[in-house]
């Protein structure tokens, strides 16, 4: 499996999109923290930057590498090699050379400019969300052979996680704003990795303080240990759920 | 005919001498010390005449219950401490033109019945309570019916930690009293740092009042007050000013209000009052406005609240000008829409208007309530959506096509650079 993986990352590196992702990210991540006066302000502008952008690219190019090593894999298959090894294999490939590009490019900035729980937070989220966003786009890929058209399923999860799913959110609690939401909403939002690990961030920054009754109600939930702790379970069943789906219709499919 | 006018001259002038000098020039000095003729506080107040001075040297007096009814200065040397060990009240003045000075007063218990204070003064006038310092009691300080007198230079510092509000009472305590100074106090860990109910025109000055569990400074019926540069600063639910009149707030700072209901400053019910030169800094809610009419809202600076100003739509006729607002999460929230409120050369960082012809005020107005501030006023849990790229999405479109956000509620002509409070004059001159 390990050779597999190196095989992978080899591959990844050469095409050098991730090192034009790292660089990307880390031009931006700097750049946002001598803009704004306060690191904090740095770390909100970044979290909206990071919860936006590395969905996007994580999902589309784990759809995309998925369909160009369709050959590798192939070749793979006609080895006797385990069906679920080579898919575990590009699943860690992709998620952690775009994990180290993540971390060398928001992580470094964070750890040099604001070196703190919530710095702490945003990089453990994004890396979840590569992760989970990789997973995604394993999903979609395995649910059909046309590229277009897994391309096409992925850009939709992304704007469904990134956009349709909040509105969607927004509209229900404006529906029932008559009923008691609070724990609703904190289900709800479980229901997003995006929003969880927004919420995440945001609840242990400052700014938390603001947000009146309910935010005092949540920040009392995320600031505790448990609920991180819950939260990070949350995470992982983000990431484990569609992983799990896929490399089963992986096993599965008639290649 | 002249002589006698010379008679009556000199007569006239020796009688105003008698009676200016006459408390100082007949008053003797009573010492209190281990050494000294008295041991205890209590007996040379008992045994001074009107105008005597009680002069109290350092060491701890374990005493309480002293009780002040003539006119006599109690001036404590070396900080001497008055410990009452917990059995009721300290000193209670009942006599005008009392002064107590430089005294650390200590150990009051919680009373429900007498509201037991360290220093309690009732009906009487012309109080001077100077540079004193009160721990650990129920009431610090507490003055009833008392006009003109001063409370300056004291420190009244109570635990508040793990107590519930009943169990608490005011470190400044003024009620139904005109006149009344406070100021240069430092106030910290009772109820209410100050409390002011049917007090007129009176005086709340450089005080610093903190972590108190409940208000900083509470205000209640009291018209005709000016405060001016104190520092309210975490206290359980900032400042309340409510049903009053004629109120100047000025130069003070609001910081550090946190929590589910804390507000820097809290408007109820009151009316033709001025707010200017304060600053508001991390509080939940810099100001909430509750039936509020005819205020002046200006100069002030709004940074890094929660919600930088609350106006409920029961509030008419106010005007906030030349303010500045940066970094708050919401600008300007309200439930309904406000009627007769007028925003106008306010500076909101987030204006993203332009100026074309360069006088330094935008050509687009600004709206600063937001779709998503409405939607939190009403739907409180969708705060957890705070930053999702969906809710800017959804205010940058309301910002341009305002339907469901007030109409009323507009800045017509924002600033488009920060007002520099002390430096733009000229500006500001101008603009007027």
């Amino acid at each position: 499996m390990n050779k597999i993986i190196k095989y992978v990352l080899y591959d990844i590196v050469r095409n050098k999109i991730v090192v034009a992702y790292t660089l990307f990210l880390l031009l931006l991540s700097i750049g946002l923290f001598n803009l704004g006066g306060s690191p904090e302000k740095g770390l909100l502008s970044l979290l909206n930057l990071v919860l936006l952008t590395v969905p996007l690219i994580s999902i589309v190019f784990g759809t995309t590498h998925f369909y160009n090593s369709y050959e590798f894999m192939e070749l793979l298959v006609s080895q006797p090699i385990k069906r679920s090894k080579i898919f575990m294999s590009e699943y860690w490939g992709v998620s952690l050379s775009l994990s180290a590009a993540f971390l060398i490019g928001v992580g470094i900035p964070v750890l040099l400019f604001a070196p703190s729980a919530t710095g702490l937070y945003l990089v453990l989220t994004g890396v979840f969300i590569t992760f989970i966003f990789v997973a995604l786009a394993f999903l979609a890929s395995v649910i059909t052979r046309d590229k277009a058209k897994g391309i096409g399923i992925a850009l939709l999860l992304w704007f469904y996680f990134a956009l349709i799913y909040d509105g969607i959110v927004l509209f229900i609690l404006y529906s029932f704003a008559d009923y008691p939401l609070e724990y609703a909403t904190l289900a709800l939002t479980a229901l997003n990795p995006v929003d969880l690990g927004r919420v995440m961030v945001l609840l242990n920054l400052d700014i938390s303080a603001m947000m009146g009754y309910t935010g005092a109600l949540y920040k009392s939930i995320f600031g505790s240990m448990w609920g991180i702790g819950i939260a990070l379970v949350v995470m992982v069943l983000w990431v484990l759920v569609p992983l799990m789906t896929s490399r089963r219709a992986f096993k599965r499919r008639d290649v | 005919m002249k002589n006698l006018s010379k008679y009556i001259v000199v007569w006239t002038a020796c009688a105003l001498v008698w009676l200016l000098g006459s408390p100082v020039a007949l008053g003797d000095t009573l010492k209190v010390c281990n050494t000294c003729e008295y041991h205890s506080v209590k007996e040379a107040v008992n045994k001074a005449k009107a105008g005597d001075v009680v002069l109290v040297d350092g060491g701890v007096y374990k005493e309480s219950g002293i009780e002040i009814n003539k006119p006599i200065s109690l001036i404590g040397r070396n900080n001497p401490v008055i410990d009452g060990q917990n059995s009721g009240q300290i000193i209670t003045i009942k006599s005008s033109n009392v002064k107590v000075e430089g005294f650390t007063v200590q150990n009051v218990a919680v009373s429900y019945m007498r509201d037991d204070a360290a220093i309690r003064v009732a009906d009487h006038e012309n109080i001077q309570i100077l540079n004193n310092t009160v721990l650990n009691t129920y009431f610090g300080i507490y003055i009833q019916n008392a006009d003109n007198s001063v409370v300056k230079g004291n420190v009244v510092r109570g635990q508040s930690t793990g107590k519930i509000e009943s169990a608490l009472g005011n470190a400044i305590h003024v009620w139904r009293t005109d006149g009344v100074e406070v100021s240069n106090n430092r106030v910290e860990g009772h109820r209410d740092g100050i409390y002011f109910e049917y007090v007129t025109n009176s005086l709340i000055n450089e005080n610093i009042s903190e972590r108190n569990n409940r208000y900083g400074l509470h205000f209640m019926f009291s018209d005709g007050n000016v405060y001016t540069r104190n520092i309210f600063r975490k206290n359980g639910a900032g400042v309340a000013v409510m049903y009053t009149r004629n109120i100047r707030m000025e130069h003070n700072t609001f910081e550090d209000n946190w929590g589910a209901s804390a507000y820097g400053l809290l408007l109820k019910d009151i009316s033709q009052s001025v707010i200017l030169n304060n600053t508001f800094r991390r509080n939940t809610t810099g100001i909430y406005m509750e039936s509020s009419s005819r205020l002046h809202i200006e100069n002030n600076d709004f940074d890094r609240n929660g919600w930088a100003i609350r106006l409920l739509a029961s509030c008419i006729q106010d005007t906030f000008r030349l303010n500045n607002f940066t970094g708050n999460s919401f600008d300007v929230s309200t439930n309904g829409s406000p009627t007769m409120n007028l925003f106008e050369h306010n500076y909101w960082d987030k204006y993203n208007g332009y100026d074309l012809d360069k006088n330094k005020i935008g050509d687009v107005p600004y709206r600063p309530v937001s779709l998503y501030s409405m939607l939190v006023e009403r739907v409180p849990p969708s705060v957890m959506f705070m930053r999702s790229f969906m809710v800017d999405m959804m205010d940058s479109i309301e910002r341009v096509l305002p339907s469901f956000i007030p109409e009323s509620l507009v800045d017509e002509r924002p600033l488009m650079k920060k007002v520099n409070h002390d430096n733009d004059r000229k500006l500001v001159q101008n603009l007027r």
